[in-house]
């Protein structure tokens, strides 16, 4: 049995639109792996396809060494998923939603109180099991989701957009909590985002743009494609600055609207010398650590948006 | 078998108490028939005499069973409904990327429909004998049995619809051009006896009629023998029964073929 999860040459298409083209990838136990992109660069599809909720175009997808095609019920036994929108029901109480999803999986009786139970004091919601969904906070209710979607212990984790409407700190807690299921438990985690501090707590990213998978990495090593630091000039005219700095300095640039990028690999001193050289042109002057999105930048000249 | 009833009754079981939890929704089921039945059945009850049928039923008898009826067919459509925005973005996705099928899903909630109708049913049916209605035990079974097989029916017939439309106007829309006029040309309103044979004909095709028919065989068991102008209860039975395979089925094939 393979033990990890392959994508090869996935491709999807809505009506003439596609918006995966040839993405390949694999997974493996242990790691959280992020796939990051801005809106429309076919991440939510590519959710949708691994959650077995569309067919794929075309493309072969194994998870654990099952077939997405022909053993697509072997393989919904070993997801657990959390979506972007939550998938309670706000009338039923805590305990019910958790219930219910355990009868879904064929779990019952004892063995189904016992892990909720487990789920429970793991998640801190011991105190709040009779309440409605519908009375908890936004935080909360998606501690539930994930102790939800956790339930039948299942050895890949899929998780859409799972932050989105959380503030930094309980952020910051359920990426922690995400590395330390993945360690432990020893199953996948897979997770979409546009989020930079949280694609930065990935153990691996795949970088999406316009259905394309245009970077594969750790963070750090996506970074070092960057040669040095970033120097970013906010500028009215970017065009004639950037091939003016282009020419002095015999530097590459990249252009994003009134923003010209420079990687340096002695940033502090560019600074002073642009400034020096271009006193005028320039609005604002950045120098900053490079992160995911300059390298989304660098590589596909798009801005991340 | 386990791998079936116990997803198929937890789906059962989550339309039950969400309803108890939302009771507004049995007034708004059955406070809109009972005010059609009161006001148009009171204004006709003196001008109508309903053709084909016993002089001693006046207009506000003769629309009692339709009354019944379009509180199933309300209920079923309520509790259907949901299902637009939960498959979409709610509770309804965890369901479908688990490992039970669209078969078990679909049972489940027309079950939920059910049950929720048949309760609504068997409280109309108690304010039968305040307009002369004698039941019998025979004739309360046939009764309960018919408004359980239509509920069934009309609730797969309104996840048919909900399992397709990405938006409740969708439904709405649905509901005036289709389900209603389906009531309307049932026997509910007016009796076939003596409308225009085209009208009668679509009458005929018309799988409520049938339904009509088997509510009112079941209310008069005691009364006549058989009545005379409607379809005989056992024909409607197996008619009704092939509505409720139908609509199931057609019902299980459009939550699997849905593009989420």
């Amino acid at each position: 049995m393979s033990n990890h999860i392959t994508v090869e040459n996935l491709t999807h298409t809505y009506d003439t639109r596609c918006a995966l083209d040839h993405v390949n990838f694999s997974v493996y136990r242990g790691e959280v792996f992020g796939f990051l992109g801005p809106n429309g660069s076919g991440k939510s599809t590519l959710f949708k396809i691994l959650s077995t909720l569309i067919t794929p175009t075309s493309g072969v997808i194994n998870v654990f060494g099952h077939d997405i095609h022909t053993e697509q019920k072997s393989i919904r036994k070993l997801l657990g998923v959390v979506f972007q929108r939550p998938a309670l029901d706000v009338k039923l109480t805590v305990i019910e939603n958790l219930r219910h999803q355990g009868h879904l999986y064929g779990l019952r009786g004892r063995q189904l109180n016992y892990r909720i139970n487990e789920l429970l004091i793991q998640f801190d919601l011991n105190d709040r099991t009779k309440d409605l969904v519908e009375e908890l906070s936004g935080g909360l209710q998606r501690r539930v989701e994930i102790a939800k979607a956790l339930l039948h212990s299942p050895q890949v984790l899929l998780l859409d957009e799972p932050s989105s409407g959380l503030d930094i700190g309980v952020r910051r807690q359920l990426s922690e909590y995400l590395s330390i299921l993945a360690e432990n438990e020893d199953i996948s985690i897979l997770l979409t985002t546009h989020l930079m501090d949280e694609a930065d707590e990935c153990s691996r990213v795949a970088i999406l743009d316009e259905g394309r998978l245009v970077a594969l990495g750790t963070p750090d090593e996506l970074k070092s494609k960057i040669g040095g630091d970033v120097v970013t000039v906010e500028t009215k005219n970017s065009e004639s600055l950037s091939n003016a700095i282009e020419d002095k300095f015999g530097v590459s640039t990249t252009i994003t609207e009134d923003f010209i990028q420079i990687e340096s690999t002695r940033a502090n001193e560019f600074v002073k010398d642009i400034m020096v050289a271009f006193p005028d042109d320039i609005l604002s002057v950045r120098l900053s650590k490079p992160t995911l999105e300059d390298v989304f930048v660098k590589l596909t000249g798009n801005k991340f948006v | 078998m386990v791998n079936i009833l116990v997803p198929v009754s937890t789906i059962w079981w989550r339309e039950i108490i969400r309803f108890y939890r939302q009771r507004s929704r049995l007034l708004s089921a059955i406070a809109q028939p009972l005010v059609f039945w009161i006001l148009i059945g009171s204004g006709l009850n003196a001008s109508f005499q309903p053709s084909g049928f016993n002089e001693d039923i006046g207009y506000i008898e003769y629309f009692y069973p339709g009354i019944v009826v379009l509180v199933l067919l309300f209920t079923a459509i309520f509790a259907t409904i949901s299902v637009v925005n939960e498959r979409r973005e709610g509770f309804l996705q965890s369901v479908l990327v688990s490992p039970v099928s669209r078969g078990s899903i679909v049972l489940g909630q027309a079950l939920g429909g059910t049950s929720l109708a048949l309760l609504q049913g068997i409280l109309l049916l108690c304010l039968a004998p305040l307009i002369g209605i004698k039941f019998s035990i025979t004739s309360i079974i046939i009764t309960v049995g018919v408004m359980a097989l239509l509920a069934f029916g009309l609730t797969n017939l309104g996840l048919i619809i909900a399992w397709r439309m990405d938006s409740t106007q969708g439904f709405h829309a649905i509901m005036n051009l289709i389900l209603i006029p389906i009531w309307l040309l049932s026997g509910a309103f007016f009796p076939t006896v003596g409308t225009p044979i085209w009208l009668e004909w679509v009458m005929k095709l018309n799988p409520l009629t049938y339904g009509l028919a088997a509510f009112r065989s079941g209310i008069y068991k005691n009364a006549y023998q058989q009545m005379e102008n409607i379809p005989s209860l056992t024909l409607s039975i197996i008619i009704i029964s092939i509505f409720c395979v139908l609509t199931y089925l057609g019902a299980t094939l459009t939550a699997s073929s849905k593009r989420i």
